[in-house]
């Protein structure tokens, strides 16, 4: 059952890949919940299915059975046009190699979930795009391309693009993996600051045990089943 | 603006030489395009102006008398028919056949004349020839004398006639010297050379006089009537429904200029299927050249694709991305090579004035609008394999790269 504060449901979620003699069955019956303002690691080792747990609650990938539920919908109902739409309003994601587009300026990276809901750039997305660079200390490189930016001020526009549709919940694959420690502490500490004061849902899945040790919440996946959830021992 | 356009832009601007590289290969390409619509179009004017700028473009003349029938029809019997007739069948009611024509649109210019056989003899010499007899104030209606005079003047008093110049060589004569004709009728007449043209028309050089009307009527012993009405109109491909018309209209018969010269019709039209199929090739190249380079760029920005899906673009934001680049492309190369073409073109002087062995432009038969908006839609079509395939990455499969 699921607690009213809870976002996030998926029960007796499977995911396999090939089939017959070849089938791979990533994730074995997957039961988890993730309530409002959470923020939790994922943990596990290469091929543990962390990838493809995120990829699901992404929306990106849909699981062989199992149920999934997001703000009270099933999504395994709803058809691949309105799930790109729920996706883009209800999920951000953050991705381990930042992903952000070359040939965009960072206020118009920030940009993009709004235009693709928008249809367009409006002044309203510019406005909130700006004060969300402000936010990640990078007032300083609004009109920078991507290309122009470090490799810790990628990772902080690509927060502030999660971010830009208000989403429920934020995926962050390995997003410190691809940084030096003080740049990971950097990205760590405002992910800490925007769960706090905008109760967003971070899902990070990650390698790094400091990384995992500043979340509340840690979630061990091994051989596609989550074999601990619980807070981090201290 | 449009978001996908925008992104669409960005795309092409990003990477400025490859994308100028791909423009001028289309500009090539419309330029290939444009030139071949010109000369092959000017090719045509200029075979036109100089094979049937100077004959009738409609004929009328009575239908061919029936033949005699030498001897009575019955059953079983062999008889014979002699379709040699002697004297063409002539018009008699030319006043009344001139005022019917003159109501059809298109006419520009009514010619009626006495045509007939006859021999120049200049000394020894014996030519063979058709004797013309024209209005006097209409020598210059059909074929164009005066603008083609080498020598002499064009007006044509009586007992005076225009010649050839290549039949003025073989007699040894020039304007102002005297000459002898003889009609098939067997009348015989002195005749001062009033003027010698030049047509660069074999038929009309070497072999046809001009003589006054009335001249003419002496000749062949024709009181009345025409053997023919020549007509020019404003519109050359039109003579075959002109013809029909004045059929209809008159009850004579009417010989469009292109029943009698098919060989040419025929040669256009080859020259103009020639043209079109290099210009097939020419937009051909284009689309391949425009899906390759799209389908390259799909390629290279797999990953970028893969996170706009993740971020929540459809797939048809995704297409209307590379259908926008497509036409970008198609646009800007179209205008660029129809810009290109227009200027190297427009020097030319029209094929009706240009000099032997000069390039028969004809600027204005340079398609330059079908060749943008071909080029337009070829690109647009070139753009959809990589749309299609540009909307088909999965994010989750570029995510972890």
């Amino acid at each position: 059952m699921s607690a009213p504060e809870d976002i996030v449901v998926i029960e007796g979620m499977t995911k396999n890949f090939g089939s017959g003699d070849a089938t791979q069955k990533v994730l074995k019956g997957i039961d988890l919940s993730l309530a409002k303002g959470s923020l939790a690691a994922l943990q596990g080792r290469s091929g543990s299915g962390k990838s493809t747990l995120l990829s699901i609650l992404g929306t990106l990938m849909k699981p062989t059975a199992g149920q999934h539920e997001m703000l009270g919908q099933d999504l395994g109902r709803i058809s691949e046009r309105d799930l790109t739409e729920f996706r883009n309003r209800h999920i951000g994601f953050v991705f381990q190699f930042h992903h952000l587009f070359p040939d965009l300026t960072a206020l118009e990276n920030v940009m993009f979930p709004s235009a693709m809901h928008m249809g367009r750039e409006t002044r309203a997305a510019r406005r909130r795009a700006a004060d969300l660079l402000v936010r990640v200390g990078l007032e300083d490189r609004i009109g920078f391309r991507a290309t122009a930016l470090s490799g810790g001020q990628k990772q902080r526009v690509a927060i502030a693009r999660a971010l830009m549709n208000t989403p429920e919940l934020v995926l962050a694959d390995e997003p410190t993996g691809n940084l030096d420690r003080e740049s990971a502490d950097q990205v760590m500490d405002l992910v800490r600051e925007i769960n706090a004061e905008d109760h967003t849902t971070f899902l990070i899945s990650t390698h790094d045990e400091k990384i995992a040790d500043g979340c509340r919440r840690q979630i061990h996946l091994d051989d596609g089943q989550i074999v601990a959830s619980a807070p981090p021992a201290k | 603006m449009l978001y996908q356009f925008k992104i669409g832009w960005r795309y092409l601007t990003s990477n400025l030489i490859q994308t100028g590289l791909l423009v001028l290969g289309v500009a090539v390409g419309v330029f290939v395009f444009v030139f071949m619509s010109a000369l092959i179009g000017g090719l045509a004017v200029y075979l036109i102006d100089q094979t049937v700028g100077d004959i009738s473009h409609v004929t009328v003349s009575e239908p061919p008398l029936a033949p005699a029938q030498l001897y009575p029809e019955s059953a079983g019997a062999l008889y014979a028919i002699e379709n040699a007739t002697g004297r063409e069948a002539t018009l008699r009611n030319t006043t009344e056949v001139i005022a019917t024509l003159a109501q059809l649109p298109g006419l520009v210019a009514v010619s009626p004349q006495l045509v007939g056989n006859g021999f120049v003899t200049r000394g020894a010499v014996v030519n063979p020839v058709t004797v013309v007899g024209v209005e006097p104030d209409k020598v210059s209606a059909i074929a164009d004398v005066a603008a083609n005079l080498v020598a002499g003047r064009a007006d044509l008093p009586t007992g005076s006639a225009l010649i050839g110049q290549k039949l003025a060589t073989d007699l040894g004569v020039d304007a102002g010297q005297g000459l002898r004709l003889r009609s098939d009728q067997g009348v015989d007449m002195t005749m001062t050379i009033i003027g010698v043209f030049e047509f660069g028309v074999a038929p009309l050089d070497e072999r046809t006089v001009y003589v006054n009307e009335k001249t003419a009527r002496g000749l062949f012993d024709l009181r009345h009537g025409v053997t023919r009405i020549e007509l020019r109109i404003d519109d050359l491909w039109a003579a075959p429904s002109f013809a029909a018309e004045v059929a209809a209209a008159t009850g004579l018969e009417a010989t469009p200029w292109t029943e009698s010269n098919g060989q040419l019709i025929s040669g256009l039209d080859a020259q103009a299927r020639s043209g079109d199929i290099i210009k097939g090739f020419a937009l051909v190249t284009i689309v391949i050249g425009v899906a390759s380079a799209l389908l390259l760029s799909t390629y290279r920005r797999r990953s970028e694709i893969g996170i706009m899906r993740a971020m929540g673009a459809s797939k048809g934001f995704v297409v209307m991305v590379f259908l926008t680049q497509g036409a970008l492309i198609g646009l800007v190369g179209g205008l660029f090579g129809a810009g290109l073409a227009w200027l190297a073109l427009s020097p030319f002087p029209p094929p009706g004035q240009i000099e032997a062995g000069g390039f028969p432009i004809d600027v204005s038969q340079g398609g330059f609008g079908l060749a943008v908006g071909l080029t337009l839609v070829g690109a647009l079509v070139a753009s959809i394999l990589p749309a299609r395939a540009a909307a088909k990455v999965d994010p989750v499969s570029v995510i972890s790269q």
